[in-house]
């Protein structure tokens, strides 16, 4: 693997990738910031944890608690749950890191594995260069937590029209990410497929419905994941993991 | 209110120690080529899980949703960038709820 490239445009790269995931991230902590005024937060606090915790499925379950006066304890065993697929994610970072990386990246870059950041992340050949991931963050962290902060403060001002344009952004990057290694590798292509069939079924199963978002990605992730490892040990993943 | 802080601080203790722990702790290349093959194939699972069915319940009309889907699949077979993909799917959305 050649050494990561150190030109300055690499910052810029990760602003550019990082301005659709700002925008996405925007109508999304639009409406947590609903939920977290509701919950009693005032602007400062919703923007704070926005800032520290960057998680929308972690924020609003934890929003939902202060709403209803929980304890500590249940807030840490369900901040463990909703954001434990970050730790899979990190894994396979894990394996994408330059062994000569400086040891503080890890701790600056690490504390913002978010989906979407993961996901244009991982997209990139090679060695991971964390002036990508602090190009991203630099747009990425001011959407989601001014959104925050802006939701909190104004309620249901934005035109419900524009939010609901607005939240599909997200997922037209997440399938910018996965659709072209698809076109590639027939088995990537079947782990998509199967993985919408298999979360579809999930959401419309009464007995499965039940089972929440977070968990669900874990479940499925896991088990997608492990099957296809099984029958399809990865060549490009012994090159490129 | 700051006892919210605190409840902010335990949520943030947790999340970074999920996602820092893995990228300090694991220091080298991991031999095994099925762990390595999981983790090949865990970024495209987790993101296609995420992606559908949620797409679909997050416009107001589902159909708006079905839409953007089918153009932002077509809009990245054709090699469109992290931005164009995204826009597309919301400019789609966006014509789609004026008209339906």
């Amino acid at each position: 693997m050649n050494e990561t490239k150190k030109t300055p445009s690499v910052f810029w790269e990760g602003v550019r990738d990082g301005i659709p995931i700002a925008l996405g991230y925007f109508a999304v902590s639009f409406s947590l910031g609903i939920a977290g005024r509701s919950a009693g937060l005032t602007v400062a606090q919703g923007m704070i944890a926005s800032v520290l915790c960057m998680a929308s499925a972690g924020q609003y379950a934890l929003f939902t608690l202060i709403g209803a006066s929980a304890s500590l304890w249940e807030v840490a065993v369900v901040s463990l749950i909703t954001n434990a697929r970050y730790f899979l994610m990190s894994c396979a970072l894990s394996q994408r890191i330059d062994p000569g990386m400086k040891n503080y990246h890890r701790f600056i870059f690490g504390g913002v594995v978010t989906d979407e950041i993961f996901g244009i992340s991982i997209a990139r050949p090679g060695y991971l260069d964390p002036r990508y991931n602090y190009g991203a963050m630099a747009v990425a962290i001011p959407g989601w937590s001014v959104g925050t902060g802006l939701g909190i403060l104004m309620g249901n001002l934005l035109p419900g029209r524009i939010v609901s344009a607005l939240s599909v952004a997200l997922y037209g990057m997440f399938l910018a990410i996965i659709i072209p290694p698809a076109k590639k590798d027939k088995v990537v292509a079947g782990c998509v497929a199967l993985s919408f069939a298999a979360s579809y079924a999930f959401d419309v199963i009464p007995r499965l419905a039940t089972v929440s978002a977070g968990t669900r990605t874990i479940l499925l992730t896991v088990a997608i994941s492990a099957l296809a490892a099984l029958l399809f040990p990865a060549k490009e993943a012994a090159e490129n993991a | 209110m700051p006892r919210n802080y605190v409840y902010i601080l335990v949520c943030f203790a947790v999340i970074y120690a999920i996602r820092v722990l893995p990228l300090t702790l694991i220091r080298r290349p991991i031999r095994s080529v099925f762990i390595r093959s999981f983790l090949y194939y865990v970024p495209y699972v987790t993101l296609a899980v995420m992606t559908f069915p949620a797409i679909i319940r997050a416009t107001d009309v589902p159909a708006a949703g079905i839409a953007a889907l089918l153009v932002g699949v077509a809009a990245a077979w054709w090699k469109g960038s992290l931005l164009q993909v995204a826009a597309a799917c919301c400019a789609v959305v966006f014509v789609l709820e004026l008209i339906l």
